[in-house]
């Protein structure tokens, strides 16, 4: 019966668990879905991650690659983010070039990093002006059910404390770039951008962690990324239904104490998986 | 917390023309400084049957760079403009049917987002849509010193700390569209949140004095 339900009337099968203030999964409205951390789940790249946010699942692999530094930019590396959502994650995405709400969350996440200086550029410098390392970012979903940017900034900083570059010289007498692959060394985080999204029901609802389904029935979608000194690195609201102050403030606070649990697990993980001596 | 809003508030030179395009339904060009975007919407028309939504009409947004092929940062703009415009435009009275909205960036001088927001909104008063409220963008820049300037210039915006855009509905006044760069406090935030709900009602003055100035022609 409640199947026949939440099929013929998803938008009401909800507002019925709203009212109640809990969602049909069991979860009260601000409360997260179980999220799990693997780091260095692929041996072949330089850091990785995979992340379970519920039953959404994203895996970042990082590609360190040398190139000469941007000529406006001498002292400064860079990074390239890209998320690919594959046919293979929702059946809402088609096979061919990377669609709209793909290349609208690469761009989210190369937002944040830019705005969020996660890594100073100077440190991936290697020799001003001639040589730098390029950090390639490729974000994929795996299974999609709602969340995606959270997912997206907790696998790309979670992977990038996982990143172990060797140590590059550049040779006096040949000019070239010599690598010491038995150093290796860790990057320094300089900050750690988490996000918390948030979906509007109704104009007046606010739910958190949105799966799928939720995101589809809901007016407004909102992601608020802050760092571990309680600052805000993005404010993302895409449109949708207009949100009042005091839910805002709301929501900021929310998004801080979430900073704190998912800081706690990454740091537990990237402990955890430290060789024992 | 005192917020000291007049002091800050200043906007660039604005200027609108409506329907100055003979092919699509509605269109407009909106000028804020040096900055300029022209628009316009064709529909309610036929839509593509895998794009139909049984119960609205569907929103397309494509925004067209200066020069260039449009590329991701284009693609997330358009999101933006799109949802906004989705929430303003009352589209369950159009099922089955196609928007397409159409965004010429003419100049780029800072602020232009907000600037396409604008140009947005009078292009789809201009085609006769039925809208619940109506919106306009507003750009707010911290710069180094923790002033807030409004509608910067590009200049502006590459000397600054942090720079926000906002939609702002005229029915009540709330954010409906929010995009960031830099990072601040939410201190900050809540100014900039302030010192936009105060610019929006020039820029709204300014919707009402442009529409009367060419309907004024006609009656």
């Amino acid at each position: 019966m409640a199947a026949g339900f939440k099929t013929a009337e998803p938008l009401e099968y909800h507002r019925s668990f709203l009212k109640e203030n809990c969602r049909p999964d069991g979860r009260e409205l601000g409360e997260f879905r179980t999220t799990t951390l693997n780091i260095g789940s692929i041996s072949t790249a330089d850091g990785s991650a995979l992340v379970k946010i519920g039953n959404t699942t994203v895996i970042c692999g990082i590609k360190g690659e040398l190139a000469s530094p941007p000529t406006e930019t001498p002292s400064k590396g860079y990074i390239v983010p890209n998320v690919d959502l594959p046919p293979l994650c929702s059946s809402r995405f088609r096979p061919g070039p990377p669609g709209e709400q793909a290349q609208a969350a690469s761009q989210f996440v190369a937002d944040v990093i830019e705005s969020s200086e996660v890594i100073q550029g100077e440190d991936l410098c290697i020799e001003k002006g001639k040589l730098c390392w390029v950090l390639y970012c490729d974000i994929m979903c795996l299974d999609y059910d709602g969340n995606l940017l959270d997912a997206c900034l907790v696998a790309l900083v979670s992977a990038l404390e996982n990143v172990q570059l060797p140590e590059v010289t550049i040779s006096k007498e040949t000019d070239l770039a010599e690598v010491n692959m038995d150093k290796k060394r860790h990057l320094n985080i300089a900050k750690h951008p988490i996000g918390s999204s948030f979906a509007v029901f109704d104009d007046s609802i606010v739910i958190v962690d949105p799966t799928a389904e939720e995101e589809s029935l809901s007016t407004a979608m909102m992601t608020v990324v802050t760092d571990e000194d309680d600052r805000l690195c993005t404010l993302y609201k895409p449109g949708g239904t207009s949100l009042s102050g005091e839910k805002l403030q709301d929501c900021i606070s929310r998004a801080v104490t979430r900073n704190r649990e998912v800081s706690k697990l990454i740091n537990t993980v990237i402990q955890s998986v430290k060789p024992q001596k | 917390m005192e917020v000291d809003v007049q002091s800050t508030l200043t906007l660039r030179e604005f200027g609108c023309e409506q329907n100055l395009l003979s092919r699509p339904d509605g269109s407009s060009s909106f000028v804020q400084g040096d900055s300029s975007v022209l628009a316009g919407v064709y529909g309610p028309a036929e839509v593509k049957v895998n794009k139909e939504i049984y119960d609205r009409a569907t929103l397309e947004v494509v925004i067209h760079p200066k020069s260039g092929p449009p590329g991701v940062r284009e693609r997330a703009r358009e999101q933006c403009v799109r949802e906004t415009c989705e929430a303003a435009l009352l589209s369950s009275l159009h099922p089955r049917s196609s928007l397409s909205l159409v965004l010429q960036v003419v100049h780029d001088d800072g602020s232009l987002l907000a600037c396409c927001l604008n140009a947005a909104c009078m292009a789809l008063m201009d085609a006769g849509l039925p809208m619940g409220c109506l919106f306009c963008g507003v750009t707010c820049a911290i710069d180094q010193e923790g002033q807030i300037i409004t509608d910067p210039s590009a200049q502006q915006e590459k000397n600054s700390r942090a720079v926000l855009t906002f939609a702002i509905d005229s029915a009540q006044r709330r954010v409906m569209m929010s995009t960031t760069k830099g990072s601040f406090s939410v201190n900050e935030l809540q100014q900039c949140i302030a010192v936009s709900q105060k610019a929006s009602e020039k820029i709204f003055q300014f919707y009402r004095d442009s529409v009367k100035r060419r309907y004024s022609k006609t009656l």
